[in-house]
């Protein structure tokens, strides 16, 4: 068992950390504040190759092993999470079933454009009946000659109202329920019959964008439907969301290290009843109980990812990995605005933005209690 | 007993030597030779008055000279080059020999002259149009063949862009040691050359010897030593030396001069800053800042407190939740000095306070404070700097 | 276009910190960084590189861990990296340290450029690319802020403390960059896996680079170290007291003695 990073690993490392800390974190605030897309942050990550860092290098991707893609996701989520979630939902959600289950033609036309950010993606499941019963999905693609007639619309899309590509689940056939889940890519821009509804106004992640989909008689061309054959869909989202936990817990573990690093300063400065605050105990405590949450969360994500990368089955500890991240992101931003008393509650501190921006990962990609199914099930021996 | 004065290179203003207080800036005074004051001495902090034996009058003995390169640019010395006749006099004193400057120009303005009226010895002066403007490989062979020829002990130029160029390639050619930027150059009890200068980003002072390598090269920035005082006066040699130097020495041309205004700096890469807090209390006030930083040539920056009074844009605040800055000097007029200012600003070089509570806790971060109204202070002290 | 790029990897001075209680510079846990002077000429070489067609080797002198600064190099577009490492080395001063690496760019020959940055912020000396200059025999351009190839020759603007100049030399030459010269940028993934999967880093000894031991390390060098120690920390000044006129008095006398104020 070797708990250390390879030294590519950390030359990746120290690369994202000066990147986030010069190119990502200042702008977080107004990103928040006055809901600003993070198109420039997204543009200089495509030049950095992050946007392809799950790709396979024949496309044109970085092809990165897990752990270190779950390096950059917890210091780009340290920086800003409107970016951190732009990013997520196109290298891991959009990307990860064309990469996995795509056809070599439909590698061919998508990934490399994904790879270099000339495209940006979205991945559409969530629909107003559809949320956690992700098999409930009523978008209907009807197969019509050469192409799929698609009806139907999501909601609550990331990147939903800027994508290039949008990977969508419909059903192809509702009475096979999971058997009859299909994934189709189409190119948004391009395709008639699609159009954008409404745009979400949220609490947490405000610069990132979150949007309706309307599909009326969208016609798609069969060879967009990922892997050639119907009723996949269910697997491959599965396959999607096991993959994007690791993702989302280190997501958490970001936040978290980025409102406790704010905390450590702050009780060094601080000054109450003529003592610095680290001189409290009560401080000390809350301190090495925070730090000790995110190393265990970190940990764990780490695992999934080391699981995954040697190639076994990660599904618990993908799903321990998001549940516990997302639980420590939780305690660990509310314990944060604590230690900074009133200012932690002013918008002028990120505090409170670190705050809200945890909250979701508690609810996307599957919610905590689904997380909480899929490892009792793994526990129990049933298939989910 | 011992007479000495805190030294420029102290960083404290007043040093606490067994119960002794100096204070930095205060003239040479009698203390006993306590350890406490050796050591002080030792770590450069205190300077110890040597007897002052009339050497002008005494014979100095020739050759083993100390050497100033003379920098002239467009027919000016420039001023560094002053300063350093300065110090080379007083260890050319040490050393009982003489003060010599090189000078490399086309014509002879008068500049050997103002040499000679700042403290040089002898000038050794080499004319010619191919030595008009400073170029590496012309000025390298003129003045490498002349340390070669003339064996000076020291030999000191200023750290300017050319003294930084030019000083290491002649340490190279003729095989000895250079210093860069001294912050102090003194003659040790066995008649070395004493370089002390910063390193580690000034974090660390070290103290450097050249010991068998000739001459003991050093360079020193301008506003480090003091210039003494201009003395019409004075009578020196001066001596022709031949410029052996071709355009075929060299395969650089200088094509073109142009002279331009420094370029604007922003609060980070600042040299001085003056600073304006709640303190000044409304916003057509700032104009006194503003008025500050304009005669000192500095960048303005504000606390919090100002800016969310929009009195000043929020790209000019310092402090935690603005800009973090470390100038030379850092100038806060009216700032109260809240941590999360103190946390933007403490690692200036200097910092200056005026504000009218005493109880301020800028003035723990201050090296200099004055408690009194703004209003009344600054004024007088854009009159002071204006004379 | 063949360039040789020279680096130091040096400790963050702005992260060095002083022991309270001894007073002494805290060297553990500094992290290391690749100089920044040195990364503005890497960058300049590579966009030569780039737009001339060529290659670019880096060349560093250093203790093993140098190498992580010397992969960075290769992350960012050096095709090949040369460390210096051998004990004989330690303890160079600049006059030493250039007869090494001038000693070492005649070894690895066929050049046309020579790229340094313009000083080290450990030592902030700006001395070994002009005395690795003299020992190669070439020209030198320092402080320069920007860089045009010619036919065999290369057109400088060298920085001047008010304005520039603009100097010609024929090829080759060396070159000392100053800061300004261009904007860093960072690595990319793919560079980051190529410097640590595909290439190389060499390592040279002093034997190797046929260099006269008397003319390396620490006992050939002219310059040594007598002593250190550090300034103390900055703690509470003195209050200034007296009338208005007295106190501002007073504060300009110490500005300008401190030559804080008062022309170049």
């Amino acid at each position: 068992m070797n708990f250390d990073f390879t030294p590519e690993q950390l030359a990746i490392k120290k690369m994202i950390t000066q990147f986030v800390d010069s190119e990502i974190k200042p702008y977080a605030a107004d990103a928040d504040q006055k809901e600003i897309f993070p198109a420039e942050q997204i543009k200089k990550l495509a030049r950095l190759g992050v946007m392809g860092m799950s790709i396979p290098k024949k496309y044109g991707g970085a092809e990165l092993d897990n752990i270190s893609q779950a390096i950059i996701m917890e210091e780009v989520s340290r920086g800003c999470n409107a970016t951190a979630v732009t990013m997520g939902a196109h290298a891991s959600l959009t990307c990860h079933p064309i990469v996995n289950f795509g056809t070599e033609d439909q590698k061919k036309r998508f990934l490399p454009k994904l790879a270099s950010g000339e495209y940006l993606g979205a991945f559409a499941l969530t629909e107003p009946n559809a949320g956690s019963d992700a098999v409930n999905v009523q978008t209907t693609a009807i197969r019509d000659g050469d192409k799929y007639i698609v009806n139907g619309n999501k909601i609550f899309i990331t990147n939903g109202g800027k994508a290039d590509l949008i990977c969508i689940v419909t059903t192809t056939d509702k009475s096979k329920k999971h058997n009859g889940l299909s994934i189709f890519a189409f190119e948004p821009k391009k395709t008639e019959g699609f159009s954008l509804g409404k745009k979400e106004d949220k609490l947490g992640l405000r610069g990132s964008n979150t949007q309706e989909l309307v599909f009326r008689d969208m016609r798609l061309p069969k060879d967009n439907l990922i892997g050639g054959v119907e009723g996949e869909g269910f697997k491959i989202a599965m396959s999607v969301f096991n993959s994007g936990r690791i993702g989302i817990g280190m997501q958490g573990v970001g936040i978290a290290q980025a409102a406790f690093d704010e905390c450590l300063k702050y009780v060094q400065e601080r000054e109450q009843f003529g003592r610095k605050l680290h001189k409290f105990q009560a401080l000390q405590f809350m301190l090495a109980d925070m730090a000790t949450k995110i190393e265990a969360a970190r940990l764990l994500c780490y695992k999934a990812a080391d699981i995954k990368d040697k190639g076994k089955r990660y599904v618990k500890a993908a799903a321990m990995a998001k549940l516990y991240g997302s639980d420590v992101a939780m305690e660990v931003t509310r314990a944060a605005i604590q230690i900074h008393g009133g200012y932690g509650y002013m918008k002028d501190y990120p505090l409170e933005r670190f705050y809200r921006d945890a909250k979701i990962t508690e609810i996307y990609e599957g919610t905590s209690e689904i997380q909480r199914l899929v490892i009792a099930a793994e526990l129990l021996g049933r298939g989910f | 007993m011992v007479k000495v004065k805190v030294a420029m290179q102290c960083p404290e203003t007043q040093l606490n030597l067994g119960g002794i207080v100096l204070i930095r800036g205060n003239d040479f005074e009698d203390v006993p030779n306590m350890p406490e004051v050796q050591q002080a001495i030792d770590n450069g902090y205190l300077e110890v008055l040597k007897e002052e034996k009339n050497l002008e009058k005494k014979e100095k003995k020739e050759g083993e000279e100390v050497l100033v390169f003379a920098e002239q640019r467009h027919n000016k010395i420039s001023r560094v080059v002053f300063e350093l006749l300065g110090k080379a006099r007083e260890l050319a004193d040490k050393l009982n020999v003489k003060t010599a400057a090189i000078l490399l120009t086309d014509k002879d303005s008068g500049l050997s002259q103002d040499l000679i009226n700042y403290g040089a010895d002898k000038v050794y002066l080499a004319e010619s149009p191919i030595l008009k403007n400073y170029q590496t490989d012309f000025y390298t062979k003129v003045v490498s063949e002349h340390i070669r020829k003339t064996k000076p002990q020291v030999a000191i130029y200023g750290a300017t862009h050319i003294g930084r160029d030019l000083a290491p390639r002649i340490a190279q050619r003729i095989n000895t040691g250079l210093t860069a930027d001294c912050t102090g150059l003194d003659i040790t009890e066995d008649g070395l050359l004493l370089q002390t200068r910063p390193a580690f980003g000034g974090n660390l002072m070290a103290q450097i010897i050249c010991k068998k390598h000739r001459p003991q090269m050093s360079t020193a920035r301008p506003g480090v030593f003091k210039m003494r005082e201009k003395d019409g006066s004075r009578k020196g040699e001066i001596v022709k030396i031949a410029a052996n130097v071709s355009e075929k020495d060299s395969k650089l041309k200088v094509l073109e001069i142009i002279k331009e205004a420094k370029k604007k700096v922003n609060l980070e890469e600042a040299k001085i800053i003056v600073s304006g807090g709640r303190g000044l209390g409304e916003k057509k006030n700032f104009s006194l800042v503003e008025d500050l930083a304009r005669l000192l040539k500095a960048e303005v920056g504000a606390s919090r407190a100002a800016v969310d009074s929009g009195w000043i844009a929020k790209d000019h605040q310092v402090g935690q939740t603005g800009k973090t800055v470390r100038p030379k000097l850092y100038i806060a007029i009216g700032i109260s000095g809240a941590i999360q200012h103190k946390a933007g600003m403490q690692n200036s070089d200097m910092v200056i306070a005026i504000n009218k509570d005493s109880s301020a806790p800028i003035f723990e971060v201050a090296d200099y404070g004055i408690v009194g109204d703004l209003f009344k202070v600054v004024p007088e002290l854009i009159n002071e700097l204006k004379k | 276009m063949n360039i040789i790029v020279c680096i130091k990897q040096v400790p963050d001075t702005n992260e060095v910190k002083i022991d309270q209680k001894t007073g002494t510079l805290i060297r553990e846990g500094v992290p290391t960084i690749m100089n920044p002077d040195d990364k503005h000429a890497l960058i300049e070489a590579i966009k030569i590189k780039n737009k001339h067609k060529g290659k670019v080797t880096v060349i560093s002198m250093g203790p093993p861990q140098a190498e992580e600064a010397l992969r960075e190099s290769l992350a960012f577009g050096a095709d090949e990296a040369i460390l210096l490492c051998d004990r004989a080395f330690a303890g160079s001063d600049t006059w030493a340290t250039a007869n090494a690496i001038g000693a070492a760019i005649k070894h690895i020959g066929n050049y046309d450029l020579l790229l340094f940055g313009r000083q080290a912020i450990d030592g902030d000396t700006a001395q070994v690319g002009p005395q690795v200059a003299e020992f190669l025999s070439l020209p030198q351009i320092t402080y320069a802020q920007k860089i045009e190839l010619g036919e065999g020759k290369v057109k400088v603007e060298r920085q001047m403390e008010e304005g520039y100049e603009v100097i010609e030399a024929a090829l080759p030459c060396l070159i000392t960059c100053v800061s300004e010269i261009n904007e860093i940028g960072y690595p990319s993934l793919h560079g980051i896996k190529e410097a640590y999967r595909e290439k190389e880093v060499r390592v040279l000894s002093a034997e190797e680079i046929e260099v006269d031991k008397y003319k390396i390390g620490l006992l050939s060098s002219p310059t040594s170290v007598k002593k250190s120690f550090t300034p103390p920390a900055k703690g509470q000044g003195q209050i200034l007291k007296g009338s208005t006129k007295e106190v501002v008095e007073k504060l300009v006398s110490i500005l300008k003695e401190k030559e804080i104020i008062g022309a170049f």
